[in-house]
């Protein structure tokens, strides 16, 4: 008797009665799951036989040259170590954010939305060049500097883990900023109040109130910075230097220059798998539909 | 139900019904949602299916409509067997508790569409929309959007959208849900005037009993999925079939007790020391056993304060202690403790003359006997 | 919240939030009047005032060839995507079949994987089938990777719409076909804009696979971008980012106005 049982049951091209298991709507979906299944599935899979292929009969090899060599293991715990620096940076930068939305009226809460919606629908690539413009260093930041007289010689801000993680930041901030604003707008407002009610004082409300239950957008946009900071190319490439290198130029290079088709394919299989790993672990901590946006037709 | 209790389902002789409902069913899964149930509708006829949320009477009408398919049953609309047809092909018109207007067309172009759908011709299309316009009264807001019409002006352009192309039967889902009290009642008139005008057959949903009472020809209960009782409201407020129907509809004062039949003719009701005599038409019309636990259903405004000392032959009488005195107006209610604490209420128009009772006054209450209305009482054993 | 403010967190507040919008948005915006220098060199603050730079980007071959592929393979791609995704989001959003969540988790499974192993498997793949270097390869790569964001913004709209308003469409005459066509469709249609412009949009920007399935004969205008950036730089690049910022700009601001005018 629910909308939900009447939306299941009602199906008019089929009316024999019962609840039919497949609709004709259904086959609408086809098209795009033979086309994704095509492009995108088959040529992943291809990728991971390739891994235990290339050499022939290679096995298992390619993995185990990737993890017996310090060099790559290295390579692997900075991609880690960078990862977790920019999921840290975004977070001290995005709480505040966040919550500054929440606070303001609706229209300067909509300004700042567009604030952080504009420069994520900016190319990649753009933003990573404006910061190599400004971190070089005849590029702005050290023109200002040497021109305020703060400084007397450039300060090495380009090929440093600094440049990097400002530049993979400035990028990753709105993942971090919309599920945290997404969960913090769901708070009542009474909350605070009957804190303030029952004697707490507004900095422990916040503490001990509002941050507890913001924790689940939290955990979300952690999750999605970290997951997304492990595959970047572009920025490490270009802002980093030889010690900040990450496993996607590891690839890149191993495809592109050395032409090592069964190394650059296993450490793809690798850094694929440990994305999944991580998504599914915190599936289990946090709802992936908060962060994702809810699925559709889940009615 | 003794067939004295409704008035009569099968339409006259040579005059075939509007809607004929045999053995409907619906399951969700393990839930029974509507169960059995039989109904013939008269042409012409305005039938109410009321009821509380969850009783299957919406769930009835997207049956009719063809949103919902039977688990088993049969649907006959004026003749035809309607079960199995989908619901762009059924001809029914149907009015929605939100409208459901179409947001990107004009009034006039959402009143125009099933004349469209139907490929009339653009002239035909064009005075068909605009006498059905003028038949809700909204004749020159043709060109509005939805979102610009007030909600009785969105409801009154979904019923001319729902009666444009004429159809043999008029589904309305508790289509006046959402508007306010003044609001509600003016549309109530409006909807009648308009389906007496087509001379149109309507099946209308609500959970509202005043608004039943007022519109329809007859009304049938539901509930838990079962049509409890059928007939018109003088019917259903006078000679109510069970506890349930005597308690939706109108007030009630409910007196439990044990029924036992007195020779030929009615019975007694007993309950603690107290008697109380039953009439041989309430006894006759229901169908409780000598023995049973049973319950005797008199109106507020059957009860009566009885001036002291008097005890009138044809009465039962009870003693009670004033709790409330409640000012109506024109009328005058007192709610009243019995010596077993259950609570009553006593409605009578406020006599120029008369004293007023005060609280915590001791006082005898009366009814006629045929007043007393026996029904059997589910709820203890 | 509560009410009782303190005039010092507020200001913290709001210095903070200032900081935080300068950092999101200045860089972008510095590189705007650095494209307009008058100098051979990118330099801040920039040396007067000319227009060369996008002369240059328009007249030079290499530049100018690698606009208009962008434009080809982003419009392609807009095009399939937009069909595809919104047959998806109808057949995901009315569709009941078993392992529909699956498909689902498909649909929006190019999110996540990360960019640079879709690029690699495809090219491995594409090269075998013939087609990496070419319009097709890139535009079924680019349809894979801007296929969620139609099939989201469809499927949004979808969700919220009345679903009665169809219930009524069928009451009214109207079999389901006419139903889509009359009814659904237009109410849909600020959803599947919407998906299309995103779609455009992440074609448009998208350089990692382009790296791989563009060749020196045929690139796209980020991956010639690119190849420059680690070059030798020249204002040039900074007119080309100008340009590709005023080009993902304008679309965001027309799919506002498009938001505005949806009539449900």
């Amino acid at each position: 008797m629910t909308t939900a049982d009447e939306a299941r049951s009602r199906t008019w091209p089929s009316l024999v009665g019962g609840r039919p298991r497949v609709n004709r709507w259904s086959v609408l979906a086809l098209p795009a799951v033979v086309f994704l299944v095509a492009v995108f599935l088959i040529p992943l899979l291809a990728m991971t036989l390739r891994s235990v292929n290339d050499p022939p009969g290679a096995g298992l090899s390619n993995y185990q040259q990737f993890f017996t060599q310090g060099a790559y293991v290295r390579v692997l715990t900075n991609t880690f170590w960078i990862a977790l620096l920019a999921t840290v940076s975004c977070l001290v930068i995005g709480y505040p954010f966040a919550y500054l939305m929440t606070i303001v009226s609706g229209r300067v809460a909509g300004l700042l939305l567009i604030a952080v919606l504009l420069p994520f629908w900016s190319s990649l690539l753009v933003r990573t060049f404006a910061w190599q413009v400004l971190l070089r260093d005849t590029g702005v930041i050290n023109r200002i500097l040497l021109d305020l007289g703060v400084i007397s010689e450039p300060l090495t801000l380009i090929r440093t883990t600094l440049g990097v993680i400002l530049g993979m930041s400035h990028i990753l901030l709105p993942f971090m900023v919309l599920p945290i604003y997404a969960v913090m707008r769901r708070i009542d407002p009474e909350f605070s109040r009957a804190a303030a009610n029952l004697g707490a004082s507004p900095a422990t409300a916040f503490l001990r109130i509002f941050v507890p239950l913001s924790l689940p957008g939290v955990l979300a946009g952690c999750l999605l910075v970290f997951v997304l900071a492990l595959g970047f190319y572009i920025t490490p490439a270009l802002l980093g230097g030889l010690k900040d290198q990450m496993i996607s130029q590891l690839i890149v290079q191993q495809i592109q220059q050395r032409l090592d088709w069964g190394f650059g394919t296993a450490m793809g299989v690798l850094l694929v798998a440990i994305t999944l790993a991580f998504l599914f672990a915190a599936s289990r901590a946090v709802r992936l539909q908060d962060v994702f946006g809810s699925g559709i037709g889940e009615d | 139900m003794t067939a004295e209790a409704m008035t009569p389902t099968r339409p006259a002789a040579g005059e075939r019904p509007a809607l004929v409902l045999r053995a409907l069913t619906k399951h969700f899964g393990s839930a029974v949602a509507v169960d059995g149930i039989d109904l013939d509708v008269r042409p012409g006829e305005f039938l109410t299916l009321l009821g509380p949320s969850g009783s299957g009477k919406t769930t009835t009408l997207r049956m009719v409509a063809g949103f919902m398919a039977p688990t088993s049953g049969s649907i006959e609309i004026d003749g035809s067997d309607m079960t199995r047809v989908p619901p762009h092909r059924r001809d029914v018109g149907m009015v929605f508790q939100n409208y459901a207007l179409f947001p990107h067309m004009t009034a006039a172009e959402n009143v125009a569409f099933p004349l469209r759908m139907r490929r009339r011709p653009g002239a035909e299309i064009k005075k068909r929309v605009g006498e059905a316009l003028d038949l809700v009264k909204l004749g020159s807001f043709g060109d509005r959007y939805p979102r610009q019409l007030s909600g009785g002006q969105q409801q009154r352009i979904a019923l001319a959208r729902a009666v444009v192309f004429e159809p043999r039967l008029l589904l309305m889902d508790e289509p006046l849900g959402a508007l306010d009290r003044k609001l509600r009642e003016s549309l109530q008139l409006e909807i009648i005037r308009v389906s007496r005008e087509l001379g149109a057959t309507v099946l209308y949903v609500t959970h509202d009993q005043e608004e039943a009472l007022v519109m329809s020809d007859r009304i049938a209960i539901f509930s838990m999925g079962r049509i409890e009782q059928l007939g018109s409201g003088a019917d259903l407020y006078d000679r109510p079939a069970s506890l349930f129907v005597a308690d939706f509809i109108g007030e009630s004062n409910i007196l439990r007790g044990r029924y036992e039949v007195d020779g030929g003719a009615g019975g007694w009701m007993t309950r603690d020391e107290t008697r109380w005599r039953v009439g041989a038409a309430s006894a006759g019309r229901s169908d409780v056993a000598s023995g049973a636990a049973a319950a005797l259903v008199v109106r507020p405004e059957r009860m009566r304060v009885l001036a002291d000392g008097a005890t009138p032959d044809g009465l039962n009488t009870a003693d009670a202690t004033v709790d409330e005195v409640l000012y109506l107006g024109p009328d005058i209610k007192y709610q009243l403790a019995l010596p077993w604490g259950q609570r009553i209420s006593i409605r009578e128009p406020r006599e120029l003359d008369a004293r007023e009772l005060e609280r915590g006054e001791r006082v005898r209450i009366g009814w006629k006997v045929e007043d007393g209305l026996l029904v059997a009482d589910p709820a203890s054993a | 919240m509560t009410e009782s403010w303190r005039q010092p967190r507020r200001i913290l507040m709001a210095a903070l939030g200032g900081l935080t919008v300068f950092y999101l948005l200045a860089p972008t915006l510095v590189i705007v009047p650095m494209s307009f220098t008058e100098a051979e060199i990118l330099s801040f603050p920039p040396q007067g005032f000319s227009l060369q730079w996008y002369e240059h980007m328009l007249t030079d071959t290499q530049w100018s060839t690698s606009i208009v592929n962008s434009l080809i393979v982003a419009v392609l791609t807009a095009a399939v995507a937009t069909v595809l995704g919104t047959l998806a989001a109808l057949g995901l959003s009315r569709g009941r079949f078993p392992g529909r969540s699956l498909v689902n988790g498909l649909v929006l499974s190019p999110l996540i994987v990360p960019v640079v192993v879709i690029a690699i498997g495809m090219f491995g793949l594409f090269v075998q089938w013939k087609i990496s270097g070419s319009v097709l390869g890139l535009v079924l790569a680019h349809t894979a990777l801007a296929l969620p964001f139609v099939v989201v913004n469809v499927g949004t709209s979808l969700q919220t719409m009345d679903r009665n308003l169809e219930l009524a469409a069928a009451n009214l005459g109207a079999n389901p076909r006419r139903s889509f066509m009359h009814i659904t469709l237009p109410i849909i249609l600020p959803g599947v804009v919407a998906g299309a412009i995103f779609a455009f949009i992440t074609s448009w920007d998208e350089v990692v696979t382009a790296i791989f399935l563009t060749t020196a004969r045929f690139r796209t205008l980020p991956v010639e971008m690119w190849e420059q950036v680690r070059q030798v730089v020249d204002p040039t690049v900074a007119a080309v980012s100008t340009t590709l910022l005023v080009v993902t700009t304008g679309l965001l601001l027309l799919l506002v106005f498009v938001r505005r005018q949806a009539p449900a």
